[in-house]
């Protein structure tokens, strides 16, 4: 696993002494990251690669698991689908036992620490323990919040109210609460297979897997296929472009097994695909990350026309790799793309279709939207932002003022 | 600033806060420019600058984005992004400078349009920390040699925080050459629109005038 020094030829030997210098700050001080699994899943997948940064640049970190029954977890997914907007019946006796569960891991887990960072709603109660415990403490929301089931999410805000602050992950995920609320953005890890540097012939050997012509323009979307991500309207587009400018397009990604929907999206797909040899559907099992860094890094124009989307981070992926951008304004997309400066973003499938052709007939547009794509991400996308948003983090619970010199 | 002090140069790191107000239209947009912290109006008119400081020339400020490209409301877009910040040194004339663009467009339309769900303005803010780096500088070629070393967010901060944030009228690098006997490199720096540069830049534009001026 890299260590925070094999960031430094990322971000710069500079970026990394600042960060490094903000890390001496909370040399130390001791951060208990608490959420419910190990292994599977963002959260974990995240802290997994940040506790030990963490505790590379000086900081005390740790990492703790509330434990449960499957009942507790059949009503934590039924809690995260209500934040989603998913209609859900959550009875009072079910609200009882969430709690009581992190009632009971609290009187087993060692909550003492100089910032207690809760992720997610699963831990969420465990902050009645706070004055016994003292400490500042932190809750991270890493779903959208933007529409939620209001029963739920007032159940939950009963809990959110009493931390010291919220941590959301785009503006429109934000609720009107009483405690300080900030910014934290998902992040890429440039080191991990799915971003780092390939050669040539590697990237050439996935293509050549895949049957697809490295020689010809390639138009690619990476994304499950799901009714949200709109791969139907994606192909719409590439047909509209294939009438005058040849190019291939290449849809790539796995299905979501718990999708009910999914085999009927995969049919509509391969219907709309059918009798155009140049749509490759490419059913990608899990860890599949060199094979996608291969596809986005041989792409000429990279889509994302979701309908619907959390912070879509495979458009950061997509930037740091230089590649022009045609994007949905939906979700966390228009942090991640400025129009014209660092991409497009879209709203139909015409004007997707419209932006395609512009950005193959003119070149050099589409690399100068690429290089300024992939500095947008470099100085705000990468883990090691993230790192430095969590040091102002727990920095911000300690300090008050909007200036404060340390 | 006393005559032969040191400079020390320092750097910055910002935290950005979700205010939990939103605008879908101009004249939510206009009540909430009046109403949001200081600190609010700064980070909106200066977000670009540092998340973009590499394009040139970069994209206006949040409100002039924001109504150009989800309202489509051009000209109101325009009149934002042409607010000329460096003639402001306080926060307070710049939010009103902005509220008047606003207070205008509000009287000569019959009606203004609502931004598409989930595309609305989400007023944001900063707390900023500030931290003292290695660099410092006892005279001018040390201050010419400091600042080819220095981060762009140190820059940023001498530059644009402590012009209108800590409204001291002037930038920290002016102040200081003033302090050094040096009034004529103090002057040319001001007649630098730091705004039109990317931060390198602005970086090199400010070696430039160091050492040209250096000696006069």
């Amino acid at each position: 696993m890299p260590t925070i020094n094999d960031y430094g030829a990322v971000i710069g030997a500079q970026a990394l002494e600042e960060l490094l210098l903000l890390g001496g700050k909370l040399a130390g001080k001791s951060v208990l990251n608490i959420n419910s699994t190990a292994v599977g899943g963002g959260v974990a997948e995240i802290l997994t690669r940040m506790v030990p940064l963490l505790r590379e640049v000086g900081v005390n970190a740790k990492w703790d698991v509330i434990k449960g029954d499957e009942h507790f977890f059949a009503i934590t997914k039924s809690i995260h689908n209500a934040l989603h907007g998913v209609p859900a019946a959550i009875s009072d006796a079910e609200f009882d036992y969430f709690v009581e569960t992190n009632r009971r891991n609290a009187a087993e887990m060692d909550l003492h620490a100089d910032f207690v960072f809760v992720h997610d709603p699963q831990p969420v109660a465990l902050v009645e323990q706070r004055q016994k415990c003292g400490g500042h403490w932190l809750w991270r929301g890493h779903v959208d919040f933007s529409r939620p089931d209001l029963r739920t999410w007032n159940f939950l805000r009963h809990y959110v109210e009493l931390y010291d602050g919220a941590v959301f992950s785009a503006p429109s995920f934000a609720r009107e609460l009483a405690i300080k609320q900030l910014l934290i953005a998902p992040s890429i890890d440039p080191l991990s297979d799915k971003n780092k540097e390939l050669s040539q012939p590697e990237i050439d050997a996935v293509l050549e897997r895949f049957a697809i012509d490295p020689s010809r323009r390639i138009i690619t979307q990476i994304s499950r296929f799901d009714y949200l991500k709109d791969p139907v309207g994606v192909i719409k587009a590439y047909k509209m472009v294939k009438r005058y400018t040849d190019a291939q397009l290449v849809l790539a990604g796995g299905g979501a097994t718990d999708d009910p929907e999914g085999p009927k999206v995969m049919a509509e797909v391969a219907a709309e695909a059918a009798q155009d040899k140049d749509i490759f559907v490419l059913f990608l099992p899990p860890a599949s990350d060199l094979e996608i860094n291969a596809l986005q890094r041989a792409s000429t124009v990279i889509l994302q026309k979701s309908l619907k989307e959390g912070f879509g981070l495979t458009v950061s992926e997509a930037l740091w790799k230089g590649k022009p951008v045609i994007a949905s304004a939906v979700g966390g997309i228009p942090l991640q793309v400025a129009h014209k400066f660092s991409g497009i973003l879209t709203r139909t499938v015409e004007g997707t279709a419209y932006w395609i052709k512009q950005l193959i007939h003119e070149p050099e547009y589409a690399r100068k939207l690429g290089v300024n794509g992939r500095e947008h991400i470099k100085n705000n996308f990468l883990i090691t932002r993230h790192i430095k948003d969590y040091l102002l983090a727990f920095l911000s619970l300690e300090h008050k003022g909007d200036i404060v010199h340390l | 600033m006393a005559p032969g002090a040191t400079f020390r140069f320092n750097t910055k790191f910002d935290q950005t806060l979700l205010l939990g107000k939103k605008a879908r239209n101009v004249g939510e947009l206009c009540q909430g420019v009046r109403s949001v912290p200081d600190a609010s109006i700064y980070y909106h008119t200066h977000k670009f600058l540092q998340q973009h400081h590499y394009l040139s020339p970069e994209p206006p400020n949040d409100f002039a984005y924001w109504t150009t490209q989800v309202l489509n409301e051009a000209t109101l877009g325009e009149q934002l992004s042409s607010v000329d910040i460096i003639q402001f040194h306080a926060i307070a004339a710049l939010r009103q400078r902005i509220a008047d663009l606003l207070d205008g467009y509000l009287q000569s339309v019959y009606r203004s349009v609502d931004a598409p769900e989930g595309q609305e303005f989400y007023f944001m803010s900063t707390q900023t920390f500030v931290l003292a780096t290695r660099y410092e500088a006892r005279d001018l070629a040390e201050f010419a040699a400091a600042l080819r070393h220095i981060s762009i967010q140190s820059i940023y901060f001498h530059v644009f925080d402590a012009t209108l944030r800590l409204a001291q009228g002037e930038n920290d690098f002016s102040l200081w050459f003033r302090a050094q006997g040096k009034p004529r490199l103090a002057d040319q720096l001001l007649r630098l629109d730091p705004y039109t540069y990317t931060l390198e830049g602005l970086r090199q534009a400010l070696i430039a005038i160091v050492e040209r001026y250096a000696d006069d």
